[in-house]
């Protein structure tokens, strides 16, 4: 075995520990800055100074199986299946297609759940740590299929109300309305 | 392939024989592996399999060790923050895995694929290249477990993986799916042994030795094949659904689609009770066989010994309820589980008399492996006690999950498993490498062993009794179970310095020990020991013909062997079932490399069927290649014509 | 004998009594039979041997007398197995007879504490506490058990053996105290990240005693008097704490937490693994994490006058 060949195997079985890796940490104590609830994404297109270009906000927790089945159980715990059932909708829009009034963007989902939305949606400001709603925005996204398969969870415990996030095929989102500035000419 | 050949008593003793180093020669040339890397990975030899099995096997069981000592450093005190609860659970998922399915069963059904076709004088096992294919599976899925567990993806939802919590809902991630698979692995490889071990005692017995002669480990080595071959297929479909209900969202375990979270235990007991005795079966045949060689004498009650073993294969399976009495099954059900978990107790006292009065009638002499025997008694003896407390509901349900049960269940296992084993590692390692192992290093690690085991596991039984649960991960200080966890931890240490002890002897005895002879230890009593140490690739020059159940004992100066078989060809000699009369040859394949390929196909696919299900059909063709080009190379049916030689 | 936290060795109820003279008695056999084995092993490995005589086989004088040994050691140990099983079969059938119970308890498993509901017939009578179970001394009381997300299994050593809680399966566990005092127990089925922190106590009061406390829990919360416990409530509901757990006559009403309506006449938190200390409970507001990892309280950033404001309140719901 040449030294490059040796280079590459060791390079890939390092991939594939970091991926790994991110997919299975258990992280449960968060530091005390993602614990907080104040807002991580602007919410305005106003800002001081000279227009900057936004970066897209990653959400760390797409990529972390526990993180995203934190998101599924406190989806339910908050009651937030009460309005929008098991990603089927019902008092408030499914989850689970491709429509997205206010965005599909991590960050616009986020600002929905902080922020709250006319015609129903509570803003939970303050009620949920930083950190869970990453953790909420996560699981909503997997249940139109925007998170890979191996991350998104399996089916729950309960009777069939959908197919289990992990079996949704991506559906591309169409943004109704997209607050984000890149929108707007 | 179907010529009739017999066995000619009388036939001329090897030494007097013209060409004894021509015949030697042409037999290696015929069953040797082949050279280098490519006859290694070829090979389909029942003794170098048989020894990578075990060489795995043990390394395992070393690695299982390792996360022993990594849990009892934790527990050693109250409020430990050295291990979190998520590595804690891996750790301990990882131990009861590595040890039930990485090295108690392989370890037992390897040293019966390498022993048993030596001690029925046979060249080799029925199927050689299953047993090629079987190995490869067993450590495919060995290295995928640990290559997980190095990843972080170890399993954490118990060795027993009760559903829900390692269900989809509960079991995040691909943890639990990285265990399902693996036990899948480890089920093939199972089964596929106990298959080998069934045709090959039921069908390729040295002429003459009718099954009332069969020594006492080949009857082990059966019983417990057929407990493999009963108990195992339940697990493989338990974490088939379990799998199914992972990745494809089936509802076998969902309570609330009609499943049964139960159903669940059910299975994985109605497996898990059994291999225990897959376990300790095995165990019994090496203590039968250990106690002869160190006593001189005969096995006293061979019938009672068969029909104890036989008897134990069949109430082995109707104690798996005693696994679940804390869940909700009616009382009366459960009384018919204590009646039977008490019932075995009488067998397995049927075999612990006959020994006793084996040793009292015979002249013991204290080697290593008849230490380990004696150390057998005493801590499998307790072992058994405690069981058959617990086979009563009521305590049961005070020590059910709690250290009370850690404690029994090592003792059991070690008691019944490993202090055997290593009496049979000591007693066979001069068979398999020539070479003696050291009797004084062989005492150190007796001594250690067997006060270890003792210091580290009699304090559980006390730490379950004042309420210490199992799998937990810390206790607060206040329990008081402190100083007995410290006890514990020590002894753990010492038996660490004894397998140490272990390993350094069995070092220092390759690099420079005492070579053994065909019978270094001068009383043996079964054929392995008629042939030199270590054995010839073809096992026996002559196939030995029995006339007793202690071939070696009444030995004629010239004893009678077969001829009349191919010694340009593979060619294995079949018999009678009941009576072992010689009924035909059989032309045995050649190595080959497709079981190799066919296992790295068999572990691609179960691999990727963890994330997708796809991988089923991709892998179903990928698989029929390799199957395809092994049925291929098989030789063609024997000539007719019968060869020279034959009487 | 030292200071054991729960144990099965010092019964305090019938069902514990009865086992534990079930285990005397499987002690002191299995202690009779181990020496009786040994003993045998020990003189048949080191008995003198006649010099010269060749060992014994098969068929020969001798095993004719070793034949009936053998034999009748197994059947003694049929004998010993069938006594057992007449003293085991007894046992069990006591610890399952049917009685009156004086008081029916709801005790539902979650992750990693125990919700306990106190069952009666007047709906403002019913009761729901965590962690802590109290029953009048002396009289059977009948456990019913229930879990919301994987198995778990209830067990108070001192008091009676234990009994899965499997979803969607319930069960029933008899105990009784005989003397007044606090029980210790535990979760005995692995149930996740937790397991090892998941504890309740079992707290015989003397009938009297256990009307006033059950009379006190089925009240509602006190309402805050002073400014600091007022600005402390305010806290509560207009934070995380409401997401989860209840105070009743408050707005807060989830269930996913234990009930927090009588916090302060509590002996722990957080499933038996604190005492319930006001410097503990901060702890466990702040840095839940720290104390059980895995644990479903998450962090809280509050600031200091807002802490202390909560736990003067917290310490107000008696």
């Amino acid at each position: 075995m040449t030294a490059r060949t040796l280079r590459g195997v060791l390079a890939l079985a390092a991939a594939a520990a970091a991926l790994a890796c991110q997919r299975e940490t258990r992280r449960f104590r968060e530091s005390p800055p993602a614990a907080t609830s104040e807002t991580a994404v602007a919410m305005s297109e106003l800002v001081p100074g000279p227009k900057t270009r936004d970066l897209p906000i990653r959400n760390p927790y797409e990529r972390n199986a526990y993180a995203v089945s934190e998101g599924e159980r406190l989806f339910n715990a908050y009651n937030c299946s009460g309005c929008h059932s098991h990603g089927g909708g019902g008092i408030g829009p499914a989850l689970m297609d491709d429509q997205w009034i206010y965005g599909s963007d991590p960050e616009n989902i986020f600002s929905t759940i902080v922020e709250g939305r006319p015609n129903g949606m509570p803003t939970f400001r303050g009620k949920i740590p930083n950190y869970q709603v990453w953790q909420i925005v996560a699981y909503v996204r997997s249940l139109s299929g925007l998170l890979p398969k191996d991350i998104a969870p399996a089916r729950d415990d309960h009777m069939v109300a959908g197919p289990e996030p992990q079996r949704t095929e991506a559906l591309r989102p169409k943004h109704a309305f997209t607050p984000s500035a890149a929108d707007h000419p | 392939m179907t010529a009739p050949i017999t066995a000619d008593p009388e036939s001329v003793p090897a030494a007097a024989r013209p060409g004894v180093r021509e015949l030697h020669d042409q037999l290696e040339r015929v069953w040797n592996d082949g050279p280098g890397l490519r006859g290694w990975l070829m090979s389909t030899d029942h003794k170098s399999l048989g020894k990578r099995y075990v060489i795995t096997a043990f390394v395992f069981f070393l690695l299982g060790g390792v996360e022993a000592a990594m849990i009892r450093a934790q527990l050693a005190r109250p409020e430990n923050g050295l291990i979190g609860p998520d590595l804690y659970n891996q750790l301990f998922t990882m131990h009861g895995t590595t040890m039930m399915f990485l090295f108690a069963v392989p370890v037992m059904t390897a040293m019966s694929l390498y022993l048993v076709p030596l001690m029925i004088g046979s060249r080799d096992l029925a199927f050689p290249r299953l047993n090629a294919y079987g190995y490869y599976v067993y450590l495919l899925g060995g290295l995928f477990l640990y290559t997980s567990f190095f990843l972080n993806v170890g399993p954490d939802a118990g060795w027993f993986a009760y559903t829900p919590l390692s269900g989809p809902a509960y079991g995040v991630g691909k943890r639990v799916d990285v265990w399902a698979q693996t036990i899948t692995f480890t089920e093939i490889a199972g089964i596929i042994a106990a298959i080998e071990l069934i045709a090959t005692i039921f069908k390729q017995r040295a002429p003459g030795m009718s099954l009332n002669r069969m020594p006492l480990f080949v009857w082990s080595a059966l019983v417990m094949a057929f407990m493999i071959l009963f108990a195992m297929p339940w697990v493989a479909v338990d974490s088939q659904f379990l799998a199914m209900d992972r990745l494809i969202g089936t509802h076998f375990f969902n309570q609330a689609e009609g499943g049964d979270a139960l159903l669940w235990q059910h299975l994985f007991w109605f497996f898990g009770h059994p291999e225990v005795y897959i376990i300790f079966i095995p165990a019994l045949g090496f203590v039968s066989t250990i106690i002869a060689t160190f006593t001189r004498r005969e096995i006293f009650g061979y019938p009672a010994m068969v029909l104890s073993l036989v008897a134990t294969g069949f109430l082995g399976f109707g104690l798996w309820v005693h696994h679940m009495f804390a869940t909700n099954i009616p009382q009366m059900g459960e009384s018919f589980f204590t009646a039977a978990s008490a019932m075995i107790a009488i067998p397995t006292g049927v075999q612990f008399f006959c020994w006793i009065a084996t040793i009292w009638g015979g002249r013991p002499r204290f080697a290593t492996p008849f230490l380990f025997i004696l150390g057998f008694f005493a801590v499998f003896i307790i072992g058994g006690l405690s069981g058959v407390m617990i086979a009563s509901v009521p305590f049961d349900l005070q020590v059910h999950d709690t250290f009370f049960i850690v404690a029994h269940l090592h003792y059991v296992l070690l008691g019944g498993g490993v202090f055997p084993l290593f009496a049979a590692f000591y007693y066979w390692f001069p068979k398999v490498t020539g070479r003696m192992l050291s009797e004084r290093l062989g005492k150190w690690n007796f001594a250690l062993f067997f006060i270890g085991v003792n210091v580290a596991f009699f304090p559980m039984h006390l730490l379950g009794l004042h309420g210490m649960p199992r799998r937990v991960y810390t206790y607060l200080a206040g329990t008081g179970w402190g100083d007995l966890n410290l006890v514990a931890t020590i002894g753990a240490v010492t038996i660490f310095v004894s397998v140490v002890i272990f390993l350094v002897n069995v070092a220092r005895s390759l690099a420079n020990g005492e070579l053994a002879g065909a019978d270094p230890w001068g009383s043996s009593s079964t054929l392995e020991w008629a042939t030199s140490s270590p054995p010839p690739s073809y096992n026996f020059a002559h196939l030995p013909v029995v006339e007793g159940r202690y071939p070696l004992w009444s030995r004629p100066i010239e004893p009678p062997v077969v001829t009349g078989l191919r010694t340009d060809e593979r060619e294995l000699l079949i018999t009678t079932l009941l009576d072992a009369r010689p009924d035909h040859r059989h032309r045995t394949p050649d190595p080959t490399i497709w079981p190799l390929l066919a296992a790295l196909a068999t572990g691609v696919t179960f691999i990727a069927l963890i994330f997708t299900p796809w991988a089923a059909v991709v892998g179903g063709v990928l698989v029929i290649g390799p199957l395809v080009a092994w049925g291929w190379s098989k030789p063609k049916p024997g000539d007719p014509v019968i060869p020279e030689g034959v009487t | 004998m030292r200071d054991w936290l729960q144990s099965a060795l010092r019964p305090a109820g019938p069902e514990a009594a009865s086992v534990h003279a079930l285990w005397e008695f499987m002690l002191w056999t299995s202690v009779v039979v181990f020496v009786l084995v040994l003993g045998a092993l020990a003189w048949g490995t080191f008995h003198r041997r006649p010099a010269g005589v060749a060992p014994t086989a098969e068929g020969a004088p001798g095993e004719r007398r070793m034949t009936r040994v053998v034999s009748t050691a197994v059947g003694a140990t049929a004998l010993v197995l069938f006594v057992f099983l007449v003293f085991d079969f007894s046992t069990g059938r006591a610890l399952t007879a049917r009685r009156d119970a004086a008081v029916r308890i709801e005790v539902t498993g979650h992750q990693w504490w125990w919700e306990v509901n106190y069952y009666d017939s007047i709906p403002n009578r019913r009761v729901s506490t965590a962690n802590e179970i109290h029953i009048p001394v002396g009289r059977p009381v009948l456990i019913r058990l229930n879990s919301q997300d994987v198995i778990h299994s209830f067990w108070a050593p001192d008091l009676n053996g234990k009994r899965d809680l499997i979803p969607g399966k319930e069960s029933s566990l008899w105990i009784q105290a005989d003397s007044p005092g606090v029980y210790h127990g535990q979760c005995a089925e692995f149930c996740g990240y937790q397991h090892a922190k998941m504890a309740f106590l079992v707290v015989a009061d003397r009938p009297a005693e256990f009307a006033r406390w059950y009379a006190g829990q089925a009240d509602t919360a006190k309402t805050p008097t002073d400014s600091v416990t007022s600005r402390g409530q305010e806290v509560f509901l207009s934070s995380t704490c409401v997401m989860c757990h209840a105070i009743h006559g408050t707005p807060a009403g989830a269930t996913i937490g234990p009930d927090l309506t009588h916090l302060a006449s509590r002996r722990y938190i957080a499933a038996g693994s604190l005492p319930n200390t006001r410097g503990n409970l901060a702890g466990w507001i702040l840095d839940a994490q720290g104390i059980k990892p895995g644990a479903h309280m998450p962090p809280n950033s509050l600031t200091p006058a807002d802490l202390q404001a909560l736990l003067a309140y917290l310490g107000t719901l008696k």
